[in-house]
């Protein structure tokens, strides 16, 4: 595969990348480059929690398209798929903090743990109060004493939606962090890959697939999953990634759920749709009420052609929170 | 013969060297099991430090270069290689103190105090398929030739040489932290980065300690 990107200098990626946010969406959000994140336009907020998330960049929208109204009061990227360090951390986690207390909402990978504990640490001895959720939904990987636990995935976006909107709403950080952890430990996601990405520094494939060879179970950082097959007609993709899903929480007759189909970056709409009518059809045979969706990219893995599927299942806090106003470059409705 | 502030900021540009030297096989290594990041961030870090090493004043000990490194790599790595290795050099620059001169016990006091900081942080015990399968052989040796009566050098040279044989040994290992453990089984037949690093940073240590002899 030819690598062609539409960059400057792969060193310069993150850093060009997060200016053009900030000049497009100065109506939402304020972009401050040393050390860099990106923060609501209006924080800090006084009295409100604020919502600090971040991780390694490449992920686009997540989490930077998701900061405004309703949503995160700051994100911080770091290097393509590279946590970012404790310092960016902090200061974004200062720039938000209007007295209430900072959420860190914090995908499961080693490295964002350790420089989100890092940072929220410095900001504890600066009178900060901070609490973390760490999202672990992604069922393709086993939760044993043999790996570093779950990935956080697709459910770390209707975790993002659902904890600003209690925090919009005026919510205790207590309250915050419970409804955050709420709602992850009742998502479960699982992605497939039909082609790898390209990191821009690095140049070359994160990982090789033949032409009619997909990856089941992957994540969000090219890395590999946990299978190989051939390629399948949408269907049986789809049943292969719901099968663990549903038996995993399990999710069963009556329950009702949230549906995102997530795109990986490199995949139309077109194709998340049929993939989407397979998921539906599915969850209809066996009684789950789809109560809400989401399709589109919204967690990506550069231009990783492939999709992820997370399911949750919702009470009605839940569903009141997810249709409460939210106003950021990605995801924008009530408002 | 101790290791002095000479050797100390000989190691730091050495390490920067064969970092940036091994930069690509780093990458390809990481991106077989991980994310193929390893190079690059290392080599962000160190490149990093340099500058750094310009504003030591005079006096400074080898701690102050270990503690300059630590807060640098804490700042610029990112990933997990940032806070493991950050640690690493944090614990050390602690254990050598105000020493202006380490002997072989010392050398072995700091190895050991950086490898229980990287388990500390990581969690990961020895036979995980991570750093710390190069750096508790690298302990285990260079605390060996110091009893033995190797000179600071030699507790080096040890400890390097145990370093590459634990980092070999994490070819056939099943990763069972850190980004490679997602594979399980699949993480088998591919040498840990991390492992891979810390031979190269120690090996450089040993370099640096034996340049430091022959001047």
């Amino acid at each position: 595969m030819s690598v062609k990107k539409i960059i400057n200098d792969p060193k310069r990626v993150v850093d060009e990348s997060v200016a053009g946010f900030g000049a497009a969406h100065a109506d939402l959000v304020r972009v401050e480059m040393d050390p860099i994140h990106i923060v609501r336009a209006d924080a800090p907020i006084a009295g409100k929690v604020g919502i600090v998330s971040g991780g390694g960049s490449g992920h686009e929208p997540l989490h930077a398209g998701f900061v405004g109204f309703g949503m995160l009061d700051a994100a911080v990227p770091g290097a393509v798929f590279t946590s970012p360090t404790p310092d960016p951390i902090l200061a974004a986690t200062k720039a938000v903090d209007g007295g209430a207390g900072v959420l860190h909402i914090v995908k499961n990978y080693t490295g964002d743990v350790l420089n989100f504990e890092t940072a929220a640490d410095l900001a504890s001895v600066e009178g900060i109060d901070v609490r973390s959720v760490v999202t672990n939904d992604d069922v393709a990987v086993k939760d044993s004493l043999y790996t570093a636990g779950r990935r956080g995935v697709g459910g770390t976006v209707l975790v993002e939606k659902i904890a600003g909107a209690a925090a919009e709403r005026g919510d205790s950080l207590d309250e915050v962090a419970e409804v955050a952890e709420r709602v992850n430990a009742n998502a479960r996601s699982m992605g497939l890959a039909l082609t790898p990405c390209i990191v821009p520094h690095a140049g070359e494939e994160s990982f090789t697939l033949a032409e009619d060879e997909i990856e089941i179970g992957i994540g969000i950082h090219g890395e590999p999953g946990r299978e190989r097959i051939k390629l399948e007609p949408a269907d049986g993709l789809v049943d292969r990634l719901l099968a663990p899903i549903l038996e995993d929480l399990p999710f069963e007759s009556g329950d009702r759920v949230l549906l995102f189909v997530n795109g990986m970056g490199g995949s139309p709409l077109v194709e998340l749709y049929i993939a989407y009518r397979r998921a539906a059809e599915v969850l209809g045979e066996r009684g789950i009420e789809i109560a809400r969706s989401l399709v589109g990219n919204y967690i990506t893995s550069l231009e990783m052609q492939g999709m992820s599927i997370t399911l949750l299942k919702l009470d009605d806090e839940m569903v009141e929170l997810w249709d409460a106003p939210v106003q950021t470059a990605a995801l924008r409705w009530g408002r | 013969m101790g290791l002095d502030i000479t050797w100390a900021v000989d190691w730091v540009r050495r390490s920067a060297q064969v970092v940036s030297d091994h930069r690509i096989e780093l990458i390809t290594l990481d991106r077989e099991i991980g994310d193929g990041d390893h190079g690059e961030n290392m080599d962000r870090g160190f490149q990093a430090v340099l500058p750094k090493l310009d504003d030591l004043h005079a006096g400074s000990t080898p701690g102050d270069v270990l503690k300059l490194v630590a807060t640098t790599l804490i700042s610029t790595v990112g990933g997990a290689a940032g806070p493991l290795y950050g640690t690493a050099y944090l614990k050390a620059a602690v254990a050598a103190g105000d020493s202006v001169s380490l002997d072989a016990e010392a050398i072995a006091g700091i190895l050991t105090a950086a490898r229980d900081g990287i388990v500390l942080r990581g969690k990961a015990e020895p036979g995980d398929k991570t750093m710390v399968d190069a750096w508790t052989p690298a302990v285990d040796a260079a605390t060996a030739a110091a009893a033995d009566g190797a000179d600071a050098l030699g507790a080096l040279q040890a400890a390097a040489s145990a370093a590459w044989e634990g980092a070999a040994a994490t070819e056939p290992l099943v990763a069972r932290k850190g980004r490679a453990s997602y594979l399980g089984e699949r993480s088998a037949g591919h040498r840990d980065p991390g492992a891979e690093s810390s031979a190269l940073l120690l090996q450089a240590a040993a370099d640096a300690a034996a340049a430091s002899a022959g001047a």
